[in-house]
């Protein structure tokens, strides 16, 4: 690309034609104030006004997020007219906002207010009647509440990017133009597959998680035993919510915090993601021995669950029957754990630390209900397992490291962990098919075919001398792509994973916000690397773990010769295996 | 909402087939649609989403954005009046009042009899003749508050 020249605030500066004045400032290291958060093609409309400058040749202010550089373009940023525009901008936002800012969830994280604050918008500047408002809370997931939104459209983008047929749009026009599902319905009501995407761009508190808090606050009261578990995912990203840096594991800190948060158990959702492994695993080879439904697919992802039951309804005997890993978890601990430890499982309150916001709705799944109890009681994302530290006055980053409790469920293997990243659940499942079906442990334990952040991957494994094919897909257009060909009866796989979220669980709809404008530490090209570096926190515990294979868990050995006899028995498939049922997009 | 029949399926079908190899063919789909059924309900905009991969939210928002679309069924004659800023400043808000007066329906409504929608419109250009109705196509030119009866009985008795 060939380079200009062009001047800001009256400096001389060399850029590359073509790309946008907002851009072009930013890698001269100047910040136009905006709200565009995310310029990958996400909300550049140009249309919010927040980033108006002065540029020689335009006329007028322009936008500078659209406005492209030119061959001897002035950029003027700090002139007392293009400040004066930008301040106007954001008050014209914030008369159509419910100004309830400090017992709102995004404070803290609210970019609108950052914006606010940096131009010096009035709240009051321009007051009167604002859009009718819209609060959804009817879904264990998403809250949505209309009077926070700016109609950024950011949602509207992630949506259809991660997912193809997105739920959100655009609708009505001018002053009652709202962001919704199609007839300003419920989520509950659409075919919202409640992955969180949305909420994780959101620049304001327009869409958020569904807080589940006060649960556990009530737990305590109610003097319940409580036991926490965590995904792998959490460990990736909780520091953040602390200032550590991206891709700063901090299992030990987390274990230290929860301890203080007065769970009565801290326990890994590993050994569940060990245990599915060993159920998925041995389901895969029943089905390839036997002559059972390929490809299979797995099912620990409750936001590829809803997809599959609202689009491929006819296609739900391909999935696995394992529950996910922290349902299956649940389950354990409110029978086998309970009867050990001579515990009424009724007393038993299971809460799980999940970097999604799709679990909060598998935990109400009457699937999901054994013996009249709940597998999973209470769902928290990472941002709220963040909320709640900070309000109980724990200095997280000064925590010396803890271990999980080790009784019974502690043991987990590096197989577990890196479930929580896209090709991790394949990699993990490979190892111990591997084992059942040549007798030997593979020798370089590493799949390297399955890892990385394409949106398809495929691999040729060679087991036994025969060649197994897989795919890995993340984020449900990939899905589709996979499930169109399974459809069809053209799938070549025997084996096919796939994740909710592009990129799989590190970058969950519940893991703490990625925003540049929060984070001045952070590399200029941290959207594109977050994932990357969360990923990497996960394979590093794999390769630390002595053992790195579910099969050779020595507790889910135990489990199973104390318990549920084998892989696949009447015990395993009471505890540990669901159904699914297909659903109508529009109810 | 009732199912959509089995020939009204074929028919969207076609219409969506017809626009297959256009870049951009939803406002012709839905054109059609909406001339050829009188309105454009949720079930068909997910029948168009299905043929065309446009998501059904994408559908609707512009459903909802143009006035010519419609969700609900219209009447068997559609009252457009102009209220662009010449019909406006000639007394077009006086005309629109008589209609809703006389058919006892708000803009945007159908009469209980299924004969009359009324419509306000925004400018369509005839600024000359203002202010301006529109019935199912015919213009009338320069109309008067005493007009309206008289427009509405013309329909009634035809």
């Amino acid at each position: 690309m060939a380079l200009i020249n062009i001047k800001i605030e009256g400096y001389p500066y060399q850029v590359e034609d073509g790309i946008t004045i907002l851009e072009a400032a930013k890698r001269c290291g100047y910040e136009i104030p905006s709200l565009c958060a995310y310029n990958h093609g996400e909300c550049n409309q140009g249309s919010c006004r927040v980033c108006l400058v002065e540029a020689t040749g335009a006329r007028g202010l322009v936008a500078s997020c659209v406005y492209p550089v030119s061959e001897g373009m002035e950029i003027t940023i700090s002139s007392p007219r293009a400040v004066e525009a930008r301040r106007t901008s954001v008050e014209l936002l914030l008369s159509n906002h419910s100004m309830k800012c400090q017992q709102c969830a995004k404070n803290g994280n609210c970019e609108l207010l950052r914006v606010a604050k940096i131009t010096g918008a009035r709240e009051d500047k321009y007051t009167g009647e604002k859009t009718p408002v819209t609060l959804d809370e009817l879904t264990p997931s998403i809250v949505r509440d209309t009077s926070k939104c700016i109609l950024c459209g950011r949602c509207i983008a992630r949506c259809s990017s991660a997912h193809g047929l997105g739920v959100l749009g655009y609708e009505n026009r001018g002053f009652k133009a709202i962001v919704a599902p199609a007839e300003n319905r419920s989520f509950a009501n659409s075919p919202c597959i409640m992955c969180g995407q949305c909420v994780s761009v959101c620049p304001t508190g327009a869409l958020m998680e569904k807080s589940e808090i006060d649960k556990f606050d009530e737990a305590k009261k109610a003097g319940k035993f409580i036991v926490v578990q965590t995904a792998p995912a959490v460990r990736a990203a909780l520091g953040e919510e602390f200032g550590m840096k991206i891709g700063t594991p901090v299992t030990g800190k987390m274990v230290a915090a929860l301890r203080r948060l007065g769970f009565n158990k801290v326990y890994d959702t590993n050994f569940g993601a060990d245990l599915t492994i060993m159920e998925e695993a041995n389901e895969l080879l029943d089905r390839m021995n036997n002559g059972g439904v390929l490809p299979m697919i797995t099912s620990c992802s409750p936001g590829w669950v809803n997809y599959a039951e609202y689009y491929y309804g006819d296609q739900l005997d391909h999935l696995s029957s394992c529950k996910s890993p922290h349902e299956m978890f649940g389950a354990i601990v409110k029978s086998y754990y309970a009867e050990k430890n001579n515990i009424n499982p009724q007393n038993i309150f299971v809460v799980s630390i999940m970097p999604c916001t799709a679990k909060k709705y598998e935990k109400e799944r009457e699937e999901l209900v054994t013996n009249g109890l709940k597998d999973v009681d209470c769902v928290l994302t990472t941002r709220e397992l963040g909320d709640l530290i900070k309000r109980s006055g724990i200095n997280f980053t000064a925590l010396a490291d803890e271990e999980f409790d080790s009784d019974l469920l502690g043991d987990y293997t590096g197989a577990g962990v890196i479930f929580g990243v896209t090709g991790g659940v394949m990699e993990a499942a490979l190892r111990t098919a591997y084992f059942s079906l040549t007798g030997k442990e593979h020798e370089l334990i590493k799949f390297e075919q399955v890892r990385g952040f394409e949106g398809v991957k495929e691999a040729g494994i060679e087991i036994g001398g025969k060649t197994i094919w897989v795919a890995v897909a993340s984020g449900m257009k990939n899905a589709k792509v996979l499930m169109d060909e399974v459809r069809a009866g053209t799938s070549k796989y025997a084996f096919i994973e796939i994740m909710g979220c592009p990129g799989g669980c590190v970058a969950g709809g519940g893991q703490p916000y990625v925003k540049p404008c929060f984070l001045p530490n952070e590399d200029i090209d941290i959207l594109d690397t977050y994932k990357e570096k969360r990923a990497k926190a996960l394979y590093s515990e794999d390769e630390r773990q002595v053992i790195r294979q579910s099969h050779n868990n020595p507790q889910i050995k135990q489990l199973y010769d104390d318990y549920l006899g084998k892989p696949l028995s009447h015990k395993a498939h009471e505890l540990l295996h669901t159904t699914y049922s297909a659903k109508k997009r529009f109810k | 909402m009732a199912h959509i029949q089995e020939k009204a399926l074929c028919k969207i079908d076609e219409i969506c087939e017809k626009y297959a190899d256009e870049n951009t063919p939803l406002m012709m789909i839905l054109s059609d649609i909406q001339n050829e059924f009188g309105y454009i309900p949720l079930e068909v905009q997910e029948r168009v989403s299905e043929k065309t991969g446009i998501s059904v939210a994408e559908i609707y928002g512009v459903v909802t954005f143009y006035s010519f679309f419609s969700l609900m069924p219209k009447g068997k004659y559609i009252i457009g009046c102009c209220l662009g800023t010449a019909c406006y400043v000639k007394g077009a808000s006086h005309v629109i009042d008589k209609f809703s007066e006389l058919l006892g329906i708000n803009p945007g409504q159908t009469t209980d009899d299924g004969m009359f929608t009324l419509d306000a419109l925004r400018c369509i250009g005839a600024c000359g003749i203002a202010p301006a109705v529109t019935i199912n196509g015919k213009v009338y030119p320069k109309v008067a508050v005493n007009d309206v009866s008289g427009i509405i009985e013309s329909y009634r008795n035809a």
